[in-house]
This record gives C-alpha cells, sequence and structure tokens, in this order.
C-alpha cells in the first residue's frame, strides 16, 4: 500500500489550515529543529493571487527549507512543500509532488481533504495529520481517511486556535488522535514522527488518552 | 497483499480495459490523481468496487463517455495567470510581429478560455489577421463549448480582473455581449481559430507550429508520457518558435531540455533553438 515510503521515506506531516491558520503555522515550523527527520507538506486556504508569497513568508521563520514546488518535484525529507495557490496538491506513491487544477473541494483550492487522503494512500500510518485554526471544515476528512489508514490524527486546540471551527469540525468526526496547543505540538512533534506508529507512541497515546484536553 | 495493493491491480485492469475496448489510453497518465478520479466517480456512480466499475464500462459506451469525461478536468478560466500574458506580450509579440503569417495551437485548450485570452491579446497587438490558431482537446463536449465561446456571467468578474492584469489595453466588455444571463464572447474573435478533436497520447503532429500553448495538461500525465508529448511538440515547432507550459510544468528535467532557451522562467515560455 504505501510505496512512498519504499523510496526510503518512511514518514511525513501532512498540515492543513485556514483563516488563522498562517499564523499557527508560523509557530508551528518556528519552533521546529533543523534537523526534523521527515517532509512536511502543506496546504493553507489563501487567495489564488498568492504568488509564492506564504511560502517566501515561512522560509523567513523556519529553520527548514520552504519549497514552492512544481508539479514531479521530488519529496525530500527535512523540507516543508507548501501547495501553490490554485493547485490542488497530491502525493505520488514514488515519492513526488502531484498537482491539479481539478474542481475545488470545500469551495477551496488547494483543499487540505485532497492532499490528506492522497497522503494517506502514499504513506499510510507512516503518516501524522495536522488540522489547525480555519473557519470551515476542510480537512475533517482527511483526517478520517488518515485514521482509517492507521496514520496519527493531531486537531490544534479549538480554543488557542484564532478560528476553532476547523479543528473542532476535525475533532467532532471522532477521528482525532491528540488535541494540543501549537507550542506543545511544536515540541513533541520530533518525538511523535521518530517514535512512529508502532513502537512507543502506541503506549504514548494510552498514557495520554483523547478525552485530556 | 494490503487493501492499497489490490486496489492498484484494480485500477490497472480498468485503465487497460477502457484502452483495449475504446482505444482511449490512461495507462499513463499521473496515477495519484487518477486514483482520485477514479474513487470519486465510484461514489458519484453508487457502485461498490472498481472491479463492477470495469464490467460496466467494457459493456456500456455512455458509462465510458462519462468517465472519460470526468478524467479529462477541464478546469480553467479566461486569462489564467495574468503576468504569463504580460509577458507574451512583452517578450513573444516582438517576434511574431516580424512574421508575416504564424500558426498557434493549444493543445489541451478544454473549453477554449485559453483561446479566446490569446485572441483578444492578438488581436489588441494587431497580429491577429496573421495568426491561424489550432485549438484541440481530446473531450468533444468542452471542445462544443469552445466552439460557442458562452461562459458564465458570474465567471466574468474574476475575468476582468485577469484581463487587466494581463496587460488588457481596452475594456473587457467590448469583447462578449451579454445574453440570457452569459457572456457571448464575440464571433469576431474565432475568425481565424480551428477548433478539432486531438489525443495527445494517440494523435500524430501538427507541423510547422510557431507557438504551442499546452498548460495545465501535462501534470496530468506521468514521466514518460510526458517526454513524449513534449518530443511531439518539438517536431512540430518551427525553430525558434515557442512553446508555452502551465504556471507549474517545467522541461527542465525532460529529454528536450536542452534544445530550448528560457525566455521566461516564471510564465514558463521557452524558445526552440535552432538546431544545427
Ligand atoms: C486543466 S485543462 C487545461 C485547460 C487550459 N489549457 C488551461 O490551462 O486553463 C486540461 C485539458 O487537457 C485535456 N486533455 C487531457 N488529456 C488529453 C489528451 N490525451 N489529449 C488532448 N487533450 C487532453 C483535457 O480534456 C482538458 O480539457
Amino acid at each position: 500500500m504505501s510505496q512512498a515510503r519504499d523510496m526510503g521515506i518512511q514518514r511525513a506531516v501532512v498540515i492543513g489550515g485556514s483563516a488563522g491558520g498562517s499564523e499557527a503555522l508560523l509557530r508551528l515550523l518556528g519552533g521546529l529543529p533543523v534537523d526534523f527527520p521527515c517532509p512536511i507538506l502543506v496546504v493553507l486556504h489563501l487567495h489564488h493571487s498568492d504568488g509564492g508569497a506564504l511560502a517566501q513568508h515561512l522560509a523567513r521563520v523556519s529553520k527548514l527549507e520552504v519549497v514552492d514546488p512544481s508539479d514531479k518535484e521530488p519529496i525530500v525529507p527535512g523540507r516543508v512543500y507548501v501547495a501553490p495557490a490554485n493547485y490542488h496538491m497530491l502525493v505520488e506513491r514514488q515519492g513526488s509532488i502531484a498537482l491539479s487544477t481539478e474542481e475545488r473541494v470545500n469551495w477551496s483550492r488547494p483543499s487540505i481533504d485532497v492532499l490528506m487522503e492522497s497522503a494517506a494512500h502514499a504513506w499510510g500510518d507512516g503518516l501524522i495529520a495536522i488540522v489547525l485554526s480555519g473557519a470551515n471544515s476542510d480537512g475533517a476528512q482527511g483526517l478520517v481517511a488518515v485514521k482509517a489508514a492507521g496514520g496519527l490524527t493531531i486537531a490544534q486546540n479549538p480554543a488557542e486556535a484564532t478560528y476553532g471551527v476547523m479543528p473542532q469540525a476535525a475533532v467532532d468526526t471522532g477521528a482525532v488522535d491528540l488535541v494540543m496547543d501549537i507550542p506543545e505540538m511544536a515540541q513533541r512533534l520530533p518525538d511523535l514522527v521518530n517514535m512512529g506508529r508502532r513502537g512507543p507512541l502506541r503506549d504514548d497515546l494510552m498514557e495520554r488518552p483523547r478525552d485530556e484536553r | 497483499m494490503q487493501a492499497g495493493q489490490i486496489e492498484q491491480i484494480e485500477i490497472d485492469l480498468l485503465l487497460e480495459a477502457v484502452y483495449r475496448r475504446y482505444g482511449y489510453d490512461f495507462r499513463s497518465y499521473a496515477r495519484a490523481s487518477i486514483e482520485r478520479r477514479v474513487r470519486q466517480f465510484l461514489s458519484r456512480q453508487g457502485l461498490g468496487s472498481i472491479m463492477e466499475l470495469t464490467d460496466q464500462v467494457l459493456h456500456d459506451p455512455k458509462l465510458f463517455s462519462s468517465l472519460a469525461r470526468y478524467f479529462s478536468i477541464a478546469v480553467t478560466e479566461l486569462f489564467r495567470d495574468p503576468w504569463a500574458y504580460r509577458v507574451l506580450r512583452e517578450k513573444v509579440v516582438p517576434v511574431l510581429q516580424t512574421w508575416p503569417h504564424f500558426k498557434v495551437w493549444h493543445a489541451g485548450c478544454s473549453s477554449g478560455e485559453e483561446v479566446y485570452s490569446l485572441a483578444i491579446l492578438l488581436r489588441e497587438e494587431e497580429v491577429y489577421h496573421r495568426s491561424t490558431i489550432y485549438a484541440t482537446d481530446f473531450n468533444d463536449s468542452v471542445l462544443q463549448q469552445a466552439r460557442e465561446g458562452i461562459y458564465e456571467i458570474d465567471r466574468l468578474k474574476d475575468a476582468t480582473r485577469n484581463y487587466q492584469g494581463a496587460g488588457g489595453k481596452a475594456s473587457f466588455s467590448d469583447y462578449y455581449h451579454a445574453r440570457y444571463g452569459a457572456a457571448v464572447m464575440d464571433g469576431s474573435l474565432r475568425e481565424r481559430i480551428v477548433f478539432s478533436n486531438h489525443n495527445l497520447v494517440t494523435d500524430t503532429v501538427f507541423s510547422e507550429m510557431h507557438l504551442i500553448f499546452c498548460r495545465n495538461v501535462l501534470i496530468y500525465f506521468d514521466r514518460g508520457l510526458q517526454n513524449r508529448v513534449l518530443k511531439l511538440f518539438d517536431e512540430s515547432l518551427v525553430n525558434g518558435g515557442f512553446l508555452c507550459l502551465g504556471s507549474k510544468e517545467d522541461i527542465q528535467f525532460t529529454e528536450v531540455a536542452d534544445r530550448y532557451e528560457v525566455v521566461d522562467r516564471q510564465a514558463r515560455i521557452f524558445k526552440k533553438k535552432a538546431r544545427p
């Protein structure tokens, strides 16, 4: 199932956000270490005239290399791929970016659901998916798909988010494993990706059940 | 074997069946998008499995047509990526002005928005009368829309903004008539346009082109098919002719890369070098 992993990339993180999401993402990426061991793929809802401005802004804040990807760009650990305005971003199983101009999903292009569903097929239980602040419910179905494929699902604490609607919609699906504030997310993400689903992460989840909020 | 691997086999069999039964070859299309389309199509049709779809498609040409239309992803807009049209005006039109006659090919023109956009630009730059424009797609239903040139009125606000961003010299409303809540593109824009069905995967070259547009089509092809289609374009283009791709497509890592110089990287406009 998870052929992206045959290409050496065992794990990946996908992140989606909308209104208030770029601010949350800036804080999250700013808190991640330079040796973060896997690729991060990001969808933020933007105005479609944004010509890579977000990617440039993120690049200034993040210690990781931020990419405004072209179609078929190979996915490399430690880089942050930001979906370009007006394109959906998907993942090819061989481990490359696929862009598409198909119809808007949840009134959005790029759509978080589209990225997450595609990444769930490519990475299966090697995937961690995060939904940040936003005022709609894109990403909720994506998290359900990630969870169904064995991945780990995280929502920003709706109370901490500038707009809690989107993380709350995700939580309401019942498919969210962990709810966290951004500083905790930034602090724990490196461990979560290192531990993986099969190892100590299971115990970790049991120590911190979902209803601890 | 995991469910995902079994799904891969099912999709392979579906695409093989479509190819052998109908001659349409989607086997080398970019897989992530095809997979998504297949899953969506299943749920739209209320079908339980890909095998069931394959069975029905084999025996039902109508169902095949709607599947093929669904694979074709015909989303487009007037003056998409306005900055690219500005670059065309600045860097390509001066060359067009030196040619007594030139031919343009829009490969994968969808419902025609890109073709009318270029026609408007050429008219404003006073070279339209010297052009012949071939607009092709393999999807007959979008080609028919392109011939008619009738677009939803509620898309005109974006179109007008794009037109201005593209360096438009007049008012966008000069180019259409509002009728029955739709915008009908001015018929004179069509005078030099020839619409026809052409499949980039299975049909041969259109020759002696000066300008080829193939925007947001190659993203749906895998690397191998991209290379084949780019070679087709290379055979079609005259030396010194231009190739214009979508804003996220590139020839950089393809087999034809060294035959072109970059006219503008961001607008993805390339010029075929003269060969000794
Ligand atoms: C996303 S649209 C691009 C429209 C326009 N060029 C633009 O950039 O706005 C892609 C188009 O490519 C066409 N297409 C896909 N495969 C094709 C093929 N094998 N031969 C010809 N056209 C094809 C589709 O039917 C669709 O209309």
